[in-house]
């Protein structure tokens, strides 16, 4: 039972990089806090540092209002998990789980019995008396997350527990890790480079860039209202479409068309001028499906060419292209290799931006061919393409 | 499987060649060792007649009497002590190595493989006279240290290379289980290295035991003379008949706790020792 407040947290190693950057967390008691970001971006070495297995070159590291930055990781009663395990090869599965309590001098029928039920939870129990070696990915992911549910540790810290799981099994062990936490009730720090798991299993997610952190908040926080470029492009999948629109006339226009902005709540508008604007995939829709009273009420219509559409039977994802010139935002570049080459986006002609639009099933959207689709306008993000940072509170806030 | 059946013979012929080119010699020395004296020279492979004679003359007169007890015993107490001695420093020094960054780790390194590269004959004069001095000349310690001098830097080598094969993660992962350095080393890292440990060992041992150049000169009676040395003042049993036999008996008779040391050690070198602790 323990907060975790880290006060102006700097790591910078000996070459004198700066992996993390005055970061600011404070994470509640009990609350399951994910880290997410690209990689490099400085999560994990943050999550070491709460460990005591980075030193903390500046600010103050509290858990449960103790001042931990000096203590070696023994003494902070935390447990890990591993992104590659890291399980003692030489020492059975029981043995692996009662290691830390037989450290601590526990008499060895209560190992036996904390191991025996923690085995029983992470259905190991068949698998007690068999050496790592000897057990799949799944299983090893297991046994060491018992590891540190035996323990009954303050706070559990896991560093990227289930990239090294294969797509199924990852989404088995998502659930599990989720199922885990509201039983064990303890606080918990999980660093992910996915934002799948960063969305479905935190309380609170926090996403860092280049060892800056970006924005904190539930998931449905970072969603709808992304704080800036970086976040938007970040969360959800498919990532946000970006666009160049200029203001003129007290209107933003879009290469799609003109948006009133008395439409979106909360914004504040320049007078004219570029910014960056931002539509996410499911906010499109076939312009057939839309009901003509909300066609009405807000939205734009407009037409597109089609280049791909995929059918996943759930949805329908349409790509089309519009004439913008690129958007330029160092933000956006770190996303580029990490998500918008999921969607394609990379290797787009010059003065065409890739839009993803996520269509009902029924749509009759056809590839090669014009469609028209109505977005819902609502919903526009808009950025300040200098800073990145967002304009007007949002949508829905 | 064609071509996999052809390889797999020429290979079956290849070893036996060398089985044979390394063996035969042993084979010679075992069967000249059993061989009564007056037949040494016969020139057969298979003795005409076994007799255990050379290897009775061997023991013969018991602990004052015989030329071979003391040597013996001398080589085993020299090279387990060096072997214990050199594999603790060994561990440290590797282990740190493997692990810490600190200033003039590359040169701990190079030195080391500068003296291992260095000529043992080069060192025996000074440390005939040095060793004299001290009056440490004829003892234990005496072959111990420059033993140590040499064997060192070979365990430290193999040591390394064990020791950054161990992955870091379990060291912290044993960290964050609450373990002092100590007990991480002991209780993580020792046991997975244990291959390395007993490779080391073994080489460290190996090199003791076949010293010829350090044993003949640093020596001068049976308080510490080792058994390499000490066939060197073998005689026969009269001034007339040569040692031949008793030499074979007792070079077979010091080959054998080297294989004893070999099979009980080469049990604990099964690689793949690791597998199972990191993914990947």
């Amino acid at each position: 039972m323990a907060e975790i407040v880290l006060d102006g947290v700097t790591k910078v190693f000996d070459d004198g990089y700066e992996a993390v950057k005055d970061l600011n967390l404070d994470i509640a008691d009990g609350e399951f806090v994910i880290l997410v970001g690209p990689s490099g971006c400085g999560k994990s070495t943050a999550l070491r540092m709460i460990a005591g297995l980075e030193d903390i070159s500046s600010g103050e590291l509290r858990i449960g209002d103790e001042v931990m930055n000096d203590r070696s990781p023994k003494d902070r009663d935390i447990a890990m998990v591993f992104q590659n395990y890291a399980l003692y090869p030489h020492m059975t599965v029981r043995e692996n789980m009662g290691f830390a309590l037989s450290l601590a001098g526990v008499d060895k029928a209560e190992i036996d019995q904390k191991v025996e039920a923690a085995a029983e939870k992470l259905d190991l129990v068949k698998h007690l008396d068999r050496k790592p070696a000897n057990l799949s990915g799944g299983q090893r992911q297991r046994v060491a997350m018992g590891r540190a549910i035996v323990r009954d540790p303050k706070v559990f810290l896991m560093d990227e527990p289930l990239s090294n799981l294969d797509a199924k099994l990852r989404v088995q062990m998502r659930t599990e890790v989720a199922r885990l936490q509201s039983d064990l009730e303890t606080t918990m720090v999980y660093v992910t480079h996915d934002q799948t798991e960063a969305m479905t299993l935190g309380d609170r997610v926090a996403v860092m860039r280049a060892g800056v952190l970006q924005q904190v908040g539930s998931p449905a926080e970072l969603y709808e209202t992304p704080k800036n470029l970086f976040v938007a492009g970040f969360i959800g999948s498919p990532a946000m479409n970006f666009m160049v629109a200029e203001i003129a006339d007290g209107k933003i226009r879009l290469p799609i068309g003109e948006v009133d902005p008395s439409q979106i709540d909360g914004l504040e508008l320049p007078q004219k001028g570029k910014v960056v604007a931002g539509i996410r995939p499911e906010n499109f829709e076939d312009a057939e499906i839309v009901p003509d009273e909300t066609k009405a009420e807000r939205g734009l219509t407009f037409e597109a060419d089609m280049d791909l559409v995929e059918s996943l039977g759930s949805d329908l994802y349409a790509y089309f292209h519009v004439e913008s010139e690129g958007v330029q935002s160092d933000q956006l570049a770190d996303l580029v290799g990490e998500r918008l080459a999921e969607t394609g986006a990379a290797g787009m002609r010059e003065g065409h931006e890739q839009i993803v639009a996520r269509l009902e099933p029924t749509s009759k959207v056809k590839r090669r061919e014009k469609a028209e689709l109505w977005a819902d306008t609502a919903k526009l993000h808009l950025f300040d393409p200098d800073s990145g940072e967002r304009i007007g509170r949002g949508p829905t806030s | 499987m064609k071509v996999g059946a052809k390889e797999y013979s020429l290979w079956t012929i290849a070893i036996t060649l060398v089985l044979l080119f390394a063996l035969i010699p042993v084979l010679w020395l075992l069967s000249l060792s059993l061989k009564p004296p007056s037949e040494i020279a016969d020139g057969r492979i298979i003795p005409a007649n076994f007799s255990l004679d050379n290897y009775k003359s061997l023991f013969e007169g018991g602990w004052s009497g015989s030329p071979f007890l003391h040597p013996l015993i001398n080589s085993i107490a020299i090279a387990l002590i060096t072997t214990v001695i050199a594999i603790v420093l060994a561990a440290f020094t590797a282990y740190a190595i493997a692990r810490l960054e600190f200033p003039g780790k590359r040169v701990i390194l190079a030195g080391a493989l500068a003296i291992a590269m260095f000529p043992p004959i080069s060192t025996v004069g000074p440390l005939f006279d040095m060793w004299r001095a001290l009056g440490i000349y004829d003892t234990y310690l005496g072959l111990i240290i420059p033993y140590l001098t040499f064997s060192l830097p070979l365990a430290v080598y193999v040591l390394v290379a064990f020791f950054r094969e161990i992955p870091w993660d379990l060291e912290q992962a044993a960290q964050v289980d609450g373990a002092t350095p100590w007990q991480a080393f002991r209780k993580v890292i020792l046991p997975l290295a244990a291959p390395g440990i007993f490779t080391a060992a073994i080489l460290v041992f190996i090199f003791c035991w076949n010293d010829f150049v350090y044993a003949i000169s640093l020596t001068s009676s049976d308080s510490s003379r080792t058994v390499p040395a000490a066939l060197a003042f073998f005689t026969g049993e009269s001034t007339f008949t040569e040692p031949t036999g008793s030499i074979a008996a007792a070079a077979i008779v010091v080959t054998i706790p080297i294989i004893v040391f070999v099979l009980v050690f080469q049990r604990r070198i099964v690689s793949g020792l690791t597998a199972g602790a990191v993914k990947g």
